[in-house]
């Protein structure tokens, strides 16, 4: 039996909030299976007293002033209204227009 | 004069100020290369010939006006394009991105604009620099310019061929598990992966964010160290470059390998690697043991794990990272309207993503979810303390680490395309390093019986990236 079933696939893509195909289900659960085999040899490994490495040169909470700093493209300061632009959607009252998140009844 | 594409840093940077040449001359080169051979490597996705004939132009100027910002003016460079590039695409070879125009540059085109380095255009890459063959972007394959049908390594593929085949003088690349050092080692290119926080990664798109490193691709160490001195150091929009000092690295060519002591570790010459590669880098060593190095052999026990540590930890990362491509913060509008938000993205990242970022997207959401987080992230978390303890103690009794970068040279086109596990393990001997946020220097070391290129790595402690640069000059 596959490691990551078809089933498994389906609801990991959900969680991830990915479509996939009725093809693309199988195949990645072969695929997915075989990494999470591979992934297996970790368990060999004792850790118990060991601690977890999530940043590796060892800083920890940087930190700095709060000040608004200028931020210039080709020596022209960058606007509110250039990184709204930037995104491609309508802009309304310096506003990103963006889908409806309920449907309308 | 012609060919001059052809030429390194330095001889740019002495041509220009000799008046042998113009930048614009030596621009002019470069396309025309492109021209001739991007169609068959594939090395580039974008081509700003435009506005790298602007720039060299305005270089030329400002150079006779006797305004001069360094070896790197007038420079022709290309880069990887994942990073911010004001006003000209930036797609990450995403089909959900192909329409991206950043508004602002990524600090390291800022600070190589500052040196006077003149971009070319973007190049290809693995779709979010998944990858280890530059197979897996929207755009095609990059080929190997030493054989067509071999892949070019990944996922800085394009920026390696670039610069192996002459379209650029330099380039620069990201390395997260080995995507500098990996195709430099298949093209027969110099490809440095710095210290984990020596190159700020603002304005560069995020694949994982503790393991993600920026670094040059060339033709010569010197002109490696020439461009990391430009792209090194703290910067603010970073907040995880420390405030570690930036040697002068051209101070450190020259001085040869008397008294180093280099360390062979056993697991990179062992099963798996294959002998041809072996011979030419122990061929290698054999001359840095000439040129006065000691040599013994070391061992890092830990590195069978690496591979496993780093595909639980960086897709863990990736999926995180990639929540914001829904169509709305980032990426194209899907096909056809989603029904609701939910079923938006859906549809949105169904099509937004190629093969290989869904199923990272898929193990790193697997691995982060509630039952399986400790057993899977938290545990390849404590794995990764290990391996950088083996590194720590092999530090303690030599200055750096050699042995090659891949165990194999570039393999065929497809060959591994469909079996994740085969592609993930190519990376075998790159991961380590990155697992221990330590600099590797990708080195040409000799080409194979059938002339394709292979590669050695010098591996240095933190921040030791001057270590890299003074032994991989002797090899």
């Amino acid at each position: 039996m596959a490691k990551i079933s078809e089933k498994q696939v389906g609801h990991v893509a959900k969680l991830a909030r990915l479509g996939l195909t009725r093809d693309e289900v199988k195949k990645f659960s072969g695929q997915l299976s075989a990494v999470f085999e591979y992934i297996e040899v970790l368990e060999e490994v004792d850790t118990s007293d060991v601690v977890e490495t999530s940043q590796v040169t060892g800083l920890e909470n940087v930190k700095e002033k709060d000040e608004v700093v200028k931020w210039e493209v080709s020596g022209k300061e960058l606007s509110g209204e250039d990184l709204l632009e930037s995104s491609g959607l309508p802009v309304e009252s310096k506003q990103i227009l963006v889908k409806a998140a309920v449907k309308k009844s | 004069m012609s060919d001059l594409n052809k030429l390194t840093i330095k001889e740019v940077a002495d041509g220009l100020r000799s008046k042998k040449f113009s930048s614009e001359d030596v621009m002019k080169d470069c396309l025309a290369r492109i021209d001739e051979r991007n169609g068959d490597l594939n090395a580039f996705v974008t081509v700003d010939s435009d506005g790298a004939l602007e720039g060299a132009r305005l270089a030329d100027k400002r150079l006779a006006a006797g305004e001069d910002d360094g070896v790197l003016m007038g420079v022709p460079m290309a880069l990887k394009d994942l990073f911010n590039t004001a006003g000209v695409r930036t797609t990450c070879c995403s089909p959900g991105l192909k329409e991206f125009v950043p508004p602002y540059n990524a600090t390291v085109v800022d600070r190589l604009s500052d040196a006077g380095a003149v971009m070319v255009g973007k190049t290809n890459m693995d779709e979010f620099a998944c990858g280890a063959s530059c197979e897996y972007g929207c755009f095609g394959a990059a080929k190997n310019p030493h054989d067509l049908t071999k892949v070019a390594g990944g996922s800085s593929g394009g920026s390696v061929v670039a610069v192996a085949d002459d379209m650029s003088i330099f380039a620069l690349g990201t390395d997260t598990g080995g995507s500098i050092r990996q195709p430099s080692s298949f093209c027969g290119t110099y490809g440095l992966k710095v210290t984990y926080g020596r190159v700020s990664r603002s304005g560069v798109t995020a694949f994982a964010s503790s393991w993600d490193t920026i670094g040059p691709i060339g033709k010569s160490v010197e002109d490696i160290s020439y461009v990391l001195q430009a792209i090194a150091g703290q910067d603010r929009r970073d907040m995880t470059t420390p405030p570690v000092k930036v040697p002068d690295y051209t101070g450190f060519l020259g001085k040869g390998v008397k008294g180093m002591k280099i360390g062979l570790p056993k697991e990179y010459f062992g099963e798996g690697v294959e002998k041809e590669t072996r011979d030419v880098v122990m061929e290698a060593v054999g001359r840095l043991e000439k040129a006065g190095a000691e040599v013994v052999e070391v061992s890092l026990p830990m590195t069978k794990y690496a591979v496993a540590v780093y595909y639980v930890c960086a897709p863990a990362e990736l999926s995180a990272n990639m929540e914001r491509y829904d169509g709305i913060r980032y990426g194209s509008l899907p096909s056809k309207d989603g029904e609701d938000l939910v079923d938006h993205y859906f549809k949105q990242r169904g099509e937004g993503f190629g093969d290989e970022v869904k199923r990272r997207i898929m193990i790193g959401t697997y691995v982060l979810s509630a039952g399986y987080m400790d057993a899977y992230y938290k545990h390849a978390m404590k794995v990764r303390t290990l391996i950088i303890k083996d590194f720590n103690k092999a530090f303690e009794k030599v200055d750096v680490l050699v042995g090659p970068v891949s165990p194999f040279p570039a393999f065929g086109i497809g060959d591994k395309a469909e079996d994740p596990v085969a592609m993930y393990t190519a990376d075998s001997l790159t991961i380590p390093a990155s697992c221990a946020g330590v600099p590797s220097l990708a080195c040409p070391a000799g080409v194979s019986a059938d002339g394709l290129p292979i590669g050695l790595q010098i591996i240095a402690p933190q921040f030791e990236e001057g270590r890299c640069l003074q032994v991989g000059e002797m090899v």
